[in-house]
């Protein structure tokens, strides 16, 4: 049994049945005991005071902003290559959900930014890379929304989904080159010296399986909602065709 | 491939629009900053290398649904598709034609638009060479962009929504050889990555962008 | 169909002045789908150099999804189709000529595009000489025809492909473009025709689409393709 039969869309509306509920209820424990455990149950930071949790928040939905582009890269490059229309579809599933998360870490980090730099906004090149990356789920939803044809809607999306990823990262470069920032350094990666404190870090890490299985439950429902409507669609045309 | 440039260039001179549109809007452009920020000198020649790669940015913009849907209209676009000039020669083409009727003129005007603005004496120089630079890959851009909308009734808008922030790079980088110019700094820098980024795409783009066409034209 | 002045012709005579040598076309099996939705499904057909098929087929009914597939255009959704699109020349329902550009450089656009530039049997076989001079856009409906259909002898390619060739033509240019197509038979060209009208061509055959219309039957070829279409929806409830 390869990975590949789950591109069949019967199977995959019964496995995702199946596993819809109990991922739901997972996600919501985890968001209830990580956004529980960090806002309640951690001490105040030293120097940000208690500004400092909402990076239970922050942080994830950032991630997950761009991996749910990264998602849509791998899930275009298969319908790309295989044609297996339950990629394409996933892709276009997971587009307003990573925006969405990509608009909370913006908001978020407005948020953070005024007590912590004394400004809602600072076109620091982090900030703005969202900003950036934001406006390319925009244009990728746009061109989706604008044409008719599922197949060429997905073909094209797919090749500006893989142009996109790289003038993102190019962004990105020019971003950084541009304005050297006031963002603090990364605060997860895993060889760095300065990491957070165990006692912030656990709470977090919660937190974004939390928001992984959200991601995940979102785009099933998603997906599922976008295969019952091409299902509808197949229907209606073969009944258009016997009638004629 | 001279055939198709050749009848483009001809096309745009005929029917007016290539050459005198974006230079209109560019100069309409560099005219109402000054409305909008005051006539203070020092704010103006702060800002002038900004205010004209955007406005060169936004002109080039202004043209580029015209790049395939005539073509795509009139029928044109498939035979062309099927005769024996590869699609990526084609996407190649219309971009080249593209520069010469847009880009171009925009990279001559905008030293006479930078008196305008105030522009620093030693920016002259580099704001033109930044747009010479740089121009070629918003062409090259723009035209992914439209073969990406060219099915899309009015997709003007559209485009804009997806070919702009393809511009970020492009821009920052522009803007800044034309910035750092015009403050006499270094430009080694920005002005390698821009050439980078102008001939990547060049050598890049017509793929992605008759990969586009083909599905457009199915 | 065939006028009896017309012998068999010599094959093979002048087949220098195609890009490709001229070699039957043949259909095996072929499906073709617009939009993703099946229209004709199990066509098979053989063409020889020399001959012309005439398709036939009411409106809808798939005939310019075909031409487009053969002009490879879009991909068959099953089947094959010999020679490749290499081999087609495609006129499609629009010209695509530029009205602001006279017919002389409409004519020299697609010649050089097509590796040529002699532009005069075009101008000849249309008789669109004495408007060399005029823009496209001063041309009645049908003159306009003419120079989208005069466009073709400059493609150098075996296998002409028409679309409707005649809509806005009269009777006297229907027979200037029988007489270009016959000669391109006689040349060792091939031609596939969808037309209502006889056009008096030696050596065609007719070929009605309407047998080989996709059916909703279940299993039917033409829905294999439909990943959301089987038959048990159990699934999607």
């Amino acid at each position: 049994m390869s990975l590949w039969e789950y591109a069949n869309p019967t199977r995959f509306m019964r496995v995702t049945g199946a596993a819809l509920p109990w991922l739901w209820a997972l996600t919501a424990l985890c968001l209830a005991v990580g956004l529980t455990w960090g806002f309640f149950f951690t001490p105040d930071d030293f120097r940000q005071g208690s500004t400092v949790k909402i990076i239970y928040l922050h942080v994830p939905s950032a991630l997950m902003g761009i991996n749910a582009w990264l998602m849509m890269l791998v899930t275009s490059l298969i319908w790309l290559i295989r044609r297996h229309h339950v990629s394409a579809l996933a892709a276009k599933a997971a587009a307003p959900v990573g925006a969405t998360f990509t608009l909370i870490a913006l908001a978020t980090g407005a948020l953070w930014g005024q007590p912590m730099w004394g400004t809602w906004w600072e076109w620091d090149p982090r900030l703005t890379s969202f900003l950036v990356l934001f406006l390319f789920y925009l244009g990728y939803m746009a061109l989706w929304a604008a044409i008719e044809d599922p197949d060429t809607a997905a073909d094209l999306t797919s090749v500006l989904c893989l142009v996109g990823s790289v003038f993102a990262i190019l962004s990105r470069y020019a971003l950084v080159f541009w304005n050297q920032g006031l963002h603090q350094g990364a605060s997860l990666s895993l060889d760095a010296e300065e990491n957070v404190h165990d006692v912030f870090w656990y709470p977090l890490l919660v937190c974004i399986a939390g928001f992984v299985l959200l991601f995940v439950a979102l785009v099933f429902l998603r997906t599922r909602t976008e295969i019952r409507a091409r299902r509808i669609k197949a229907l209606e045309t073969r009944a258009r065709m016997s009638a004629a | 491939m001279i055939a198709l440039l050749a009848r483009d260039l001809r096309l745009a001179i005929r029917a007016g629009g290539g050459f005198g549109l974006a230079l209109a809007f560019f100069l309409i452009v560099v005219t109402l900053t000054p409305f909008a920020v005051g006539p203070n000198t020092a704010t103006l020649s702060l800002i002038a290398p900004g205010i004209l790669w955007l406005g060169a940015l936004l002109a080039c913009l202004l043209s580029l649904d015209r790049i395939f849907a005539l073509d795509w209209e009139d029928g044109a676009l498939d035979l062309i598709a099927t005769s024996p000039l590869p699609l990526e020669g084609a996407a190649a083409i219309k971009a080249a034609a593209h520069w010469l009727t847009t880009g171009l003129p925009l990279t001559l005007a905008a030293p006479v638009l930078g008196v305008l603005l105030n522009l620093p004496p030693p920016g002259f120089l580099w704001l033109a060479l930044s747009l010479a630079l740089g121009t070629p890959a918003l062409s090259v851009i723009g035209t992914f962009g439209a073969a990406l909308t060219v099915g899309v009734k009015r997709g003007g808008l559209l485009m804009s929504l997806i070919v702009l922030p393809l511009y970020v790079p492009t821009l920052i980088f522009g803007a800044e050889v034309a910035r750092r110019g015009a403050e006499a700094q270094a430009i080694a820098t920005p002005l390698a990555a821009l050439a980078a980024i102008s001939l990547a795409c060049v050598a890049l783009l017509p793929f992605a962008a008759a990969a586009a066409l083909r599905v457009n034209l199915r | 169909m065939s006028s009896p002045a017309a012998a068999s012709p010599p094959l093979h005579s002048a087949t220098t002045s195609f890009d490709t040598t001229p070699e039957p076309l043949r259909l095996a099996g072929l499906a073709v789908a617009r939009g993703g939705v099946p229209v004709l499904a199990g066509l098979e057909a053989e063409v020889v150099p020399g001959e012309a098929l005439i398709l036939r087929g009411p409106n809808g009914s798939g005939k310019t999804t075909l031409l487009r597939t053969l002009a490879g255009l879009q991909p068959p959704a099953a089947g094959t189709i010999a020679p490749g699109a290499e081999a087609m020349a495609y006129a499609s329902h629009a010209d695509g000529n530029k009205a602001t550009l006279t017919v002389q450089e409409n004519l020299g656009f697609w010649a050089r595009l097509h590796g040529l530039a002699d532009i005069a049997p075009a101008l000849a076989a249309f008789d669109l000489a004495p408007l060399a001079d005029r823009p496209a856009a001063a041309l009645s409906a049908g003159q306009k025809r003419r120079l989208g259909l005069a466009r073709m002898v400059l493609t150098r390619r075996p296998v002409w492909l028409f679309d409707e060739p005649t809509v806005s033509l009269d009777r006297d240019a229907v027979a200037r473009f029988a007489a270009a197509v016959t000669e391109h038979l006689c040349r060792g060209g091939l031609a596939v025709i969808a037309t209502h009208i006889d056009l008096g061509l030696p050596h065609a055959r007719t070929l009605d689409v309407t047998p080989f219309r996709a059916t909703a039957a279940p299993g039917d070829a033409a829905h294999a393709a439909d990943a959301f279409a089987d038959d048990d929806g159990s699934a999607y409830l």
